[in-house]
């Protein structure tokens, strides 16, 4: 599978590293190593879900219950969760961890993840969410940290977007 | 039956549980019968009260976490049964009031007015008990039995579509979710 694991690897210390406990996902290529990983660890809770959008539910269950979480999805996954994020999420402050695939963008060959990549970034700033690109080795672990610090004192959603680079060998 | 008799009648249960509600009458009639710290009620967010309480009895499996949830809103997210069903935590109870319509936006019927059977879907998602009341005394049964139970139930409870005259209350959406996740902090410490 063209997906690197040590990449992976790296993402998922980093999430342990930042006290992560919940991680709720829906499958997609680029995150199997990151799901497989979740659902083997014991101290980790892996929720899959049945549509994105629940995660903004069971995170924010899960803020108040005192647990740090992160939700892995595909970029079409975050479009799925925009009315949970406005009207959950940002009504009520609560953080939130995205780690997004940015599918459809330089490079993408399927067809129908064209559209979505247009329209993500466009769809963060309107939103007003915090993002950056984790495209580099040496800088995921920084980027993560930084991510789930500013989740937590701004009490809002933060998005990391997973790149191409560093999700997917040709 | 009315909902609010219904809810009148577990109050006392409620006190110790975590519990999460829906917008609109539900919200502002379990408000009128007394707020409690552990009382949050989602005013937004159609379908998201029960991914809440999974997300809360998952962490807390030392709690009991009831969520008051309502036709409207579960048939925007039905997936959530199928969610719910996969971790089947012990913690949690699932109650649909279902007045078969979308009351707070003018009273329009859901597809439960037309024999979408909200029970019978959520027995074939894998919920391990689900049932249906249709009485003040059994609505209140059904709950003791699952709060004190070791089952993940859903009560669908079928309610007439009246509510409040007005869904506003004084407690501020950002009060609540502080003095919720609080109240919920204090519990851990004790």
């Amino acid at each position: 599978m063209p997906v690197p694991l040590t990449n992976s690897k790296l993402i998922y210390e980093t999430l342990k590293e930042c006290d992560i406990r919940l991680v709720s996902a829906l499958p997609e290529t680029w995150l199997v190593h990151l799901i497989r990983m979740t659902d083997e660890d014991p101290e980790m809770t892996l929720v899959r879900l049945a549509k994105e959008e629940e995660a903004v539910g069971i995170s924010a269950g899960a803020h108040f219950a005192g647990v740090k979480s992160a939700m892995l999805m595909q970029n079409h996954g975050f479009l799925a969760s925009i009315n949970g994020i406005v009207s959950f999420a940002h009504l009520y402050k609560i953080p939130l961890l995205m780690l997004i695939s940015y599918r459809g963008t330089f490079g993408e060959r399927d067809p129908w993840q064209t559209q979505g990549g247009n329209v993500t970034e466009p769809l963060l700033r309107a939103l007003s969410i915090p993002y950056f690109f984790l495209d580099q080795v040496e800088t995921v672990k920084k980027r993560i940290r930084q991510a789930q610090t500013l989740a937590e004192s701004s009490l809002q959603p933060v998005a990391v977007l997973l790149t191409r680079d560093l999700m997917w060998e040709e | 039956m009315l909902r609010l008799d219904c809810l009148r009648s577990v109050c006392s249960e409620l006190e110790h549980c975590l519990v999460v509600t829906i917008m609109g009458a539900v919200a502002a009639e379990l408000h009128s019968l007394g707020h409690r710290q552990n009382y949050f009620y989602l005013q937004h967010a159609m379908g998201l009260a029960s991914s809440t309480g999974l997300g809360l009895a998952l962490c807390l499996p030392e709690q009991t976490v009831i969520v008051f949830d309502g036709d409207g809103s579960l048939l925007m997210n039905l997936g959530t049964l199928s969610t719910m069903a996969r971790y089947r935590p012990r913690n949690l109870v699932h109650v649909v009031f279902d007045n078969e319509s979308l009351l707070s936006v003018g009273g329009f019927p859901t597809a439960t007015s037309t024999g979408t059977d909200l029970e019978g879907i959520a027995r074939a998602a894998g919920i391990p008990r689900a049932v249906t009341v249709r009485s003040v005394e059994d609505f209140r049964t059904a709950i003791c039995d699952a709060v004190h139970g070791s089952e993940l139930t859903t009560i669908v409870a079928k309610v007439e579509a009246t509510g409040p005259s007005g869904y506003i209350t004084d407690l501020s959406l950002l009060e609540n979710r502080f003095q919720f996740r609080r109240h919920i902090q204090s519990l851990k410490k004790a």
